[in-house]
């Protein structure tokens, strides 16, 4: 790589050639406030628009100001990221911006987390000089994101996210001047656009323009109700990122944290997704071998590749992009619902309740778990099997309500039966981890033989799209991955034209896979975070004495119990479901 | 994606339109001008079928449609009125008279009124300030033209 050298306030530096300024400054540790560029270099997404001005520099020579995101690094250059004129410029851009920016900061679901409330803090801003027109939008509320776009400073990053990493292309810039809005077409409600839900959005805003619908207030109820018997479980990947909410380091794990914290909110029964995790590969797995079984004996209609089917932003995708391609899915339910299923079918049957007196809540690095739970096919009349879904941040919320010294809790345990998991479930929380905890069980299943390596490297990683052929004593499995429905959409159109030759596919929605979810604490584009909780996923695995779902012991005795085998009749009206065209469920209004 | 209302005849027109710029989503601006030169406005369901064929979301295109004043979701009138505002028309009072417009026709810039007769535009010079203000209705011009004429050439055509 071709080096060039420049000055950055004072200090001569030697730096790569066609990289901006703002990340020549960055890689030498000049930290340029930034506000709508956002980054996600591990997955290689990038907004830049230009648009916002507060990356401003001088640069000797040039008449005007420069944005450091959008200019790029010449032999020579002389820059200043901090002279008056600089930082006169910086403030003057951001009092305009906070001009018709609503000051409800008190009640914001951003605040603490917002960018430009943090920007208004770092520039030193006490008054607004200029007094204008504030927008009035209405507000638009889906059953899992909310839009309040009065506050969006249109740095575009949802829009980005939403058409280049996801090409959902449910969100774009409408309008023009003081109208202009990011929108779903027509200006109609998120839920009757595209949206999958995968929350992305929310992750990518750096205000308060786009939240999740937080449903803490009724988790309290639930829990305050003496009738109610409140049940909790987890999802893998809210164990290996909730420590980032109380100052911990990225990559903490803090499951034991987590269970005790639980216990001292109130929830009756502290359970774990992962049990449904290793639950959700006996029945997946099971599904797979039968198709390659069915295959293999010259069945035409069986449908290769089996996609998995955890994932909700996903299956909205499909079901929106993919109508007719309904019956290549896995049927199996995600683990949420499963849980859900289980425990409201097994476990009150077990503790000898009314399936209306238990409530189950999930905790989830998801936005769009909030709309799999309220899906009519998973309630029985009116009642959810899953009847609030959290995200980790609204986790988080609840220990700082109830006033829970996080750090200092002790380590302890799940409660059983439905809190022992294997190595295999957690993995589920990140990228590839679903077909690899398949592979394991589906290998023994297949070939009757024991696996004496667990871990398959091959399918690790965080390239957007990912091949691997995995030997099952002989037969060549071919596997796919994707992260990112870009990259699904890639997979999918190649399947579409039928010669892709892959027997199982996995797709998650987010950038890692849960990990980088959209309910998760925020990262503001830092990646490393994410590279962070992937490697603590990897270690929680490696730590566990039983890393096969099928080698759980409590998951034996649910069968043994209660579904008998695996995809048989219970399993096929409780843990399976099936998919509904939502291609045509954009109506055109007047 | 959405429930097209369009006729078979009429979506085959739009299709040959994009398909002649190469169903490119970079010609989005062009395609969009020669349909609405086609359909006089941009309605919803015209939208949802280049978004289709040039294989870009609709928001994109809604977005679009929604920059540029020159497209329209509103269909023009049979009579559509254009008020100009140029430098010359302004201070000679064509706010006045677009005001008048709006008071007798009851519809805001850029509407169309219920029974489709008038719809109401701004324009920028015509290149006849000797003559301002100046208005057009369809090809013809009014010059000179103060707020009390307003209804007496508005009755030229509601007969």
């Amino acid at each position: 790589m071709e080096k060039i050298n420049i000055i950055i306030d004072n200090k001569p530096l030697q730096v790569e050639k066609g990289q901006t300024v703002l990340k020549a400054a960055r890689a030498a540790g000049i930290d340029i406030p930034t506000l709508c560029y956002y980054e996600l270099d591990g997955v290689k997404l990038e907004n830049r628009p230009g648009g916002c001005r507060m990356c401003v520099v001088e640069i000797e020579g040039r008449k005007n100001l420069a944005p450091a995101c959008a200019t790029e690094v010449a032999e020579g250059m002389v820059i200043h990221t901090c002279s008056l004129r600089v930082v006169n410029a910086r403030r003057t851009v951001l009092e305009l911006i906070l001009s018709d920016h609503p000051a409800d900061c008190l009640i914001c679901p951003k605040s603490g987390k917002c960018e430009l409330q943090d920007l208004a803090q770092r520039l030193g801003v006490r008054e607004i000089p200029y007094q204008g027109e504030q927008s009035t939008y209405r507000k638009d509320m889906s059953p899992a994101i909310i839009r309040d776009v009065d506050k969006c400073v249109m740095c575009r990053r949802c829009e980005t996210v939403c058409n280049v990493w996801q090409t959902v292309g449910a969100l774009s810039a409408v309008n023009r001047g003081f109208q202009a809005v990011v929108a779903p077409a027509f200006e109609q409600d998120l839920a009757k656009s595209p949206c999958t839900m995968c929350g992305q959005c929310v992750m990518a805003c750096p205000v308060g323009a786009l939240s999740e619908v937080d449903l803490t207030r009724q988790v309290i109820t639930a829990i305050s109700d003496p009738k109610k018997t409140v049940v909790v479980q987890t999802a893998p990947a809210v164990r290996v990122a909730l420590g980032e909410e109380f100052g911990m380091e990225p990559g903490s794990i803090v499951t034991g944290q987590m269970a005790s914290a639980l216990r001292r909110i109130g929830f009756d029964y502290i359970f774990d997704t992962d049990f449904a995790a290793d639950l959700t590969i006996m029945e997946e797995g099971t599904e797979l071998l039968t198709r390659i079984d069915k295959f293999t004996k010259g069945d035409k209609n069986v449908k290769l590749p089996i996609l998995t089917s955890c994932c909700p932003g996903w299956v909205n995708f499909f079901e929106t992009n993919y109508p007719d391609m309904l019956d290549v899915p896995s049927t199996a339910k995600s683990p949420q619902q499963m849980f859900g299923a289980v425990a409201k079918n097994y476990l009150a049957n077990k503790l000898g309740i009314k399936r209306e007196d238990m409530v189950v809540v999930s905790i989830m690095p998801c936005v769009a778990k909030k709309f799999e739970s309220q899906r009519e096919e998973f309630k029985e009349n009116g009642n959810p099997d899953v009847d609030y879904s959290l995200t980790t941040r609204e986790l988080a919320e609840l220990i700082r309500q109830f006033n829970i010294d996080f750090k200092t809790l002790p380590v302890e345990d799940f409660d059983n039966p439905l809190g022992e998991s294997t190595g295999a479930a957690v993995i589920f929380g990140a990228t590839g981890g679903v077909i690899e905890a398949a592979t394991r069980t589906a290998y023994e299943l297949f070939t009757g033989k024991k696996l004496e390596k667990v871990d398959f490297t091959e399918l690790r990683g965080l390239e957007g799209v990912r091949e691997a052929t995995v030997d099952f004593n002989g037969t060549p499995i071919k596997i796919g991955i994707a992260h990112g429905l870009s990259n699904a959409r890639k997979l999918l159109d190649e399947v579409k034209k039928g010669n892709s030759g892959f027997h199982a596919i996995e797709v998650m929605a987010c950038p890692g896979g849960c990990i980088g979810g959209a309910g998760q604490p925020f990262h503001h584009g830092n990646f490393d975070i994410i590279r962070k909780r992937q490697e603590a996923i990897y270690r929680e695995d490696a730590g566990k004495p039983i890393r096969k779902s099928h080698e759980n012991p409590y998951i034996q005795t649910l069968y043994k119990e209660w579904l008998g085998a695996p995809c048989g009749e219970i399993s096929h009206h409780l843990l399976h479901t099936h998919y509904f065209d939502k291609s045509k469920h954009i109506e055109i209004e007047g | 994606m959405a429930k097209v209302k369009l006729s078979e005849s009429k979506i085959n027109k739009i299709k040959e339109i994009c398909a002649s710029f190469g169903n490119k989503p970079g010609e989005a601006i062009n395609v969009l001008h020669k349909v609405q030169g086609e359909f006089g406005y941009l309605p919803a369901e015209v939208q949802e079928v280049i978004a289709q064929e040039l294989n870009v979301s609709v928001a994109q295109i809604y977005g679009i449609v929604t920059f540029y004043s020159f497209f329209t979701m509103t269909p023009k009138g049979e009579f559509p009125i254009s008020v100009c505002m140029g430098t010359a028309c302004y201070v000679r009072g064509a706010e006045k008279v677009l005001d008048e417009f709006k008071r007798e026709l009851k519809i805001g810039v850029g509407q169309t009124t219920p029974d489709g007769k008038f719809s109401l535009n701004c324009l920028r010079c015509v290149g006849a300030c000797g003559l301002a203000p100046v208005v057009l209705i369809g090809e013809k011009v009014y010059g000179r033209l103060t707020p009390d004429g307003v209804k007496d050439i508005l009755n030229e055509y509601r007969s």
